[in-house]
């Protein structure tokens, strides 16, 4: 997705030219499918390529074996040219049983390869998969080209000498396959090696067992080459695709969930404050708490609390202590927080609480991926409780997003939401490391000695943020709660005229948050014209490829992507306004669209997807065609 | 409580200049009293000392202390109290709550809170009602408590604050009254309890449920309704003519009458406050077969929460050295070189 490079030239020329290869791994969710595909990243962003990455797997962690419902899939998507999505469609799908080619096969491009664990495909796993007659037989795969191989059997050769039990042995299969999807588009074996090494570092033995069947991968590749066709009815050759342009720096692969985390470490470092994180463990925004849970030395502490609700109300405590509380959770977790959200809002403290979307309502799809929480993080509180918002589009786009939070966190006292979705965190992308010298400092203070005309603890800075004030401080002594307080004083105060003021300060102070935010430009094509595709998060490589293609066919369509959800740029209204039509494709049932309309009156049409699953370049290819004609 | 220097104040430093807004007769007011007379002989200083409350009645208490003071949402006070505690451990950390706000909506934090040890004292003021919402019945609420939710007599069982906090891992436990003048003491002995001292406070609500605890509070009686544990001192009540002994064949506790003054040929229990199956035995002492145990009935310090936590902090950041810019480049990276990738 979004490097460094692609974000500071949207308009490069197309890619068409370029070649680019999308890979689909997919097995039963025991077959270490999610592994497989992040070890062929990281060999892949070690040869240059740029890529992004799409894990799709199921809620079960171990589902029963063989069945549609416990498939794992990894797609991967790389090229020597700018990659912004995990592919549209699959060129080379590896299926590790009956179920995995069922649920998979149909998302092939026509006349794409099939490598298929023919191993696996007996009766009784046919059976599970709901297949009547073995479709690597029957001729059903007839338009696809397919590769049969009996990977099961080839890896148990291959780890023969390391004695491991037989459950043992297959376990390395994924291996195997590895191997030959590395030989076939030419990449190094080492890091794989390396980082088998060190992962089994106390069992040498399933370390090599594991190198063994990566080695026999790799070298049936090479020899199913030299001995031509003769491996059924599929074939198999080698592919080069080569180091995408990218801009000169280092680089290193990076999912959402690691450059959130990084992210919120830089902006404590930037605002000069020790981190307290409070968490509950949930799909998928655990990933945060594990990565910050390593990052004692940073001024880090981490609290797994009881609940969601303790999980923020010890953020909110801490914040109040002087340190920069931080939550995170995903749609369920974050409506229980929704009552603690409110007394951060009304005592006016700092917090950044992160939403890993998943789809919902209720359970939903704890690990798919949906954006329908931004009605929730606009309105999901009692009382009129306005918070900043913002929304990052990819993994490395969560850095920047991170610390922009704790920034309007700390400078304006209040609770800033920071939204991200299950894609993002999962996926993986090429990140050009940031220079920390680079970022920029907004460190904190802190009242610490009595004002002038004694001390007013909801007196306000031109922001209309109010003073952070430490317990501990001598003399400071005051008291702050939930329910509303007098102007400058801080008691409480039922007033009917009071709370009027109070309202309008707290939904002026979070407004005045667009002083600080940058214009909203538009990502790709012109400001005015016939169409606007507006989107916000995850949806950002799809609509920006569809709308370069359309922009490239000479269509006069523009890619506007917003970050900042609430509040929103001061110009955003005007500039949607110089378009004929705007649509906004969301993977919800129309949520950016209803505010669109709500905020600035513009006839925004909702293009939307909750299938769980990302959209594809060419469904928004499809939106841009209708609302043109 | 912390390891702290002492500070020099009086009661009217602990003061606020809000106006308190109980009902007159409440037993807070008492309440109130009795932590503002407290605050001085413990040398406490406002500065480093925070109130922090959830919902109810008594979470109010924080406007009217002068120190720090943080009034949340229902049943979250616990929990806010940790992260203030993480946060800055230096803090003399108070909770204030009540029953529906500790045992109902917060029951799970007021357990976790135990369990984990963090160094602070929660004052319960259990007065069996919900007051502030206009006197439905509470989780300790007597069964057939009649109120507005309840106009036929509550059916569930009440709670036992003390027997739900040993049973969550208290290393605390006391009891008093808001009106009685050993209060003070109790407050004193929870506070030099290093972790979480658990107090449950019978409070008074004049106006719901009104005098629900007279037959053990009323001063009249009380030398033969109360018992008053001191540690080292033996289980003694009704001025010395009565005692609790434990029947060693059915491992339950018992009152013997004393002839004499001879405790000790009546076989009287000596308070130990370490004991804790003797704590278990005392808290669940049924009212009428046995006096109400008031004062220290469990007090054995572990280590606290927020000093693991730290320890384990500074133990995990040894020798580390914070660079973010190492941090960031962790993991297989690669260099892209000027004019093209580098391979």
């Amino acid at each position: 997705m979004a490097t460094a490079l692609k974000q500071e030239q949207p308009n490069s020329p197309n890619s068409d030219g370029a070649e680019n290869v999308v890979v689909r791994f997919a097995g039963d969710s025991g077959d270490g499918m999610q592994l497989t595909g992040g070890q062929f990243t990281l060999s892949t962003a070690l040869a240059g390529s740029d890529l992004a990455t799409f894990p799709d797997f199921p809620a079960e962690i171990r589902a029963p074996q063989g069945t549609l419902f416990g498939v794992s899939a990894f797609q991967i998507n790389f090229g020597s040219r700018a990659i912004e999505t995990a592919g549209d469609q699959p060129d080379v799908l590896i299926a590790m049983n009956p179920a995995a080619l069922k649920t998979n096969v149909d998302a092939l491009r026509a006349g794409g390869l099939i490598i298929a664990d023919a191993g696996e495909f007996g009766k009784r796993n046919l059976d599970k998969a709901k297949y009547e007659n073995n479709p690597l037989e029957d001729g059903s795969l007839a338009k696809w080209q397919l590769l049969k191989l009996d990977i099961s059997a080839l890896t148990l050769e291959a780890v023969k000498p390391f004695g491991l039990g037989n459950k043992e042995a297959l376990r390395c299969k994924n291996m195997w396959t590895l191997g030959l999807a590395l030989w076939m588009f030419e990449r190094d074996r080492q890091p794989i090696v390396d980082w088998l090494k060190g992962k089994f570092a106390k069992l040498p033995d399933v370390a090599e067992a594991n190198i063994a069947a990566l080695n026999a991968g790799h070298a049936y590749g090479e020899t199913a080459e030299l001995s031509g066709d003769g491996l059924g009815s599929g074939h198999l050759t080698s592919r080069t695709v080569g180091a995408a342009p990218s801009a000169p720096g280092k680089y290193r692969t990076v999912t959402g969930a690691e450059a959130l985390s990084l992210g919120l470490v830089a902006g404590a470092q930037l605002a000069g404050l020790p981190m307290f994180f409070g968490g509950y463990p949930i799909t998928p925004a655990s990933a945060i708490l594990h990565h910050l849970s390593r990052l004692k030395e940073f001024g880090v502490t981490t609290f797994q609390a009881e609940d969601e609700i303790a999980a923020i109300a010890a953020a909110i405590g801490a914040s109040y202590a002087g340190k920069l509380g931080i939550t995170s959770s995903s749609g369920p977790g974050i409506a229980l927080k929704g009552e603690a959200m409110g007394l951060a809002i009304m005592t006016e403290l700092p917090l950044v609480i992160v939403n890993s979307q998943r789809g919902g309502p209720s359970t939903g799809l704890p690990t798919k991926t949906e954006q329908s929480d931004l009605y929730q993080a606009v309105y999901g509180r009692n009382g009129d409780a306005p918070m900043p918002i913002i929304a990052a589009r990819s993994p490395s786009d969560a850095f920047e997003c991170a610390i922009e939070a704790v920034r309007i966190a700390v400078q304006y006292m209040t609770p800033v939401m920071l939204l991200t979705d299950g894609y993002i965190a999962n996926a993986a992308e090429p990140w050009k490391i940031p220079d920390v010298s680079g970022l920029e400092p907004f460190p904190t203070t802190f009242l610490e000695t009595m004002p002038e005309g004694g001390l007013k603890p909801y007196a306000r800075d031109e922001k209309l943020a109010r003073p952070w004030i430490k317990p501990g401080t001598p003399g400071l002594m005051h008291r702050i709660g939930g329910i509303e307080k007098g102007i400058d004083t801080g008691h409480i105060d039922y007033g009917a005229a009071n709370h009027q003021k109070m309202t309008e300060i707290r939904r002026d102070k979070v407004l005045g948050v667009a002083d600080s935010v940058p214009d909203q430009d538009v990502a790709l094509g012109k400001a005015g014209g016939k169409l606007a595709v507006v989107g916000w998060g995850s949806t950002f490589g799809p609509i920006h490829q569809a709308v370069r293609r359309a922009v490239e066919a000479g269509k006069d369509v523009a890619h506007i992507h917003i970050r900042n959800i609430w509040p929103m740029p001061k110009n955003l209204g005007d500039l949607l306004k110089s378009y004929e039509r705007v649509i906004v494709p969301e993977m919800n049932m129309g949520q950016l669209k209803t505010l669109l309309r709500d905020q600035y009156l513009v006839d925004a049409k909702p293009v939307n997807k909750v299938s769980g699953q990302p959209f594809t370049i060419a469904e928004i290819e499809t939106a841009i065609e209708e609302n043109l004609s | 409580m912390n390891e702290m220097t002492k500070i020099t104040t009086t009661l009217k430093d602990w003061e606020t200049d809000q106006e308190v807004r109980w009902c007159p007769g409440c037993g807070d007011y008492a309440i109130l009293k009795a932590v503002q007379r407290t605050m001085p002989d413990l040398g406490a200083d406002p500065s480093k000392t925070v109130f922090v409350s959830g919902i109810g009645c008594s979470s109010r208490f924080p406007y009217y202390m002068e120190t720090y003071g943080f009034h949340t949402i229902h049943g979250r006070a616990p929990a806010v109290a940790t992260g203030v505690k993480l946060a800055n451990p230096e803090l003399d950390v108070w909770i204030i709550t009540g029953d529906g706000d500790a045992l109902s909506i917060g029951g799970n934090h007021t357990m976790h809170l135990l369990r984990r040890n963090l160094d602070c004292q929660v004052m319960l003021f259990n007065n069996e009602i919900y007051g502030l919402t206009k006197g439905q019945y509470s989780p300790t609420s007597r069964q057939g408590t009649q109120s507005p939710s309840t106009p036929y007599g509550s059916v569930d069982r009440p709670a036992s604050p003390c027997a739900f906090a040993l049973g969550a891992g208290a290393r605390f436990v006391a009891r008093g009254i808001d009106i009685h003048k050993g209060l003070p003491d109790v407050l004193k002995a929870a506070h030099a309890h290093k972790g979480t001292s658990f107090i449950e406070i019978f409070q008074n609500c004049i106006v719901y449920n009104k005098d629900v605890f007279e037959e053990f509070a009323a001063k009249k009686t009380a030398a033969d309704t109360q018992l008053h544990l001191m540690n080292g001192e033996p289980m003694l009540f009704g001025k010395g003519t009565k005692g609790i002994t434990l029947n060693r064949k059915t491992l339950q506790l018992e009152v013997v009458d004393i002839v004499d003054g001879d405790w000790e040929a009546a076989d009287v229990i000596v308070h130990d406050v370490t004991n804790r199956s003797v704590a278990h035995m005392l808290i669940e002492m049924q009212f009428g077969e046995f006096p109400m145990a008031l004062g220290v009935l469990y007090d054995d310090p572990r280590p606290t929460f927020e000093s693991a936590v730290v320890a384990q902090n500074e133990a995990a950041a040894a020798g580390k050295t914070p660079d973010l810019q190492a941090l960031l480049s962790k993991g297989q990276t690669w260099t892209v070189a000027e004019g093209g990738p580098e391979l």
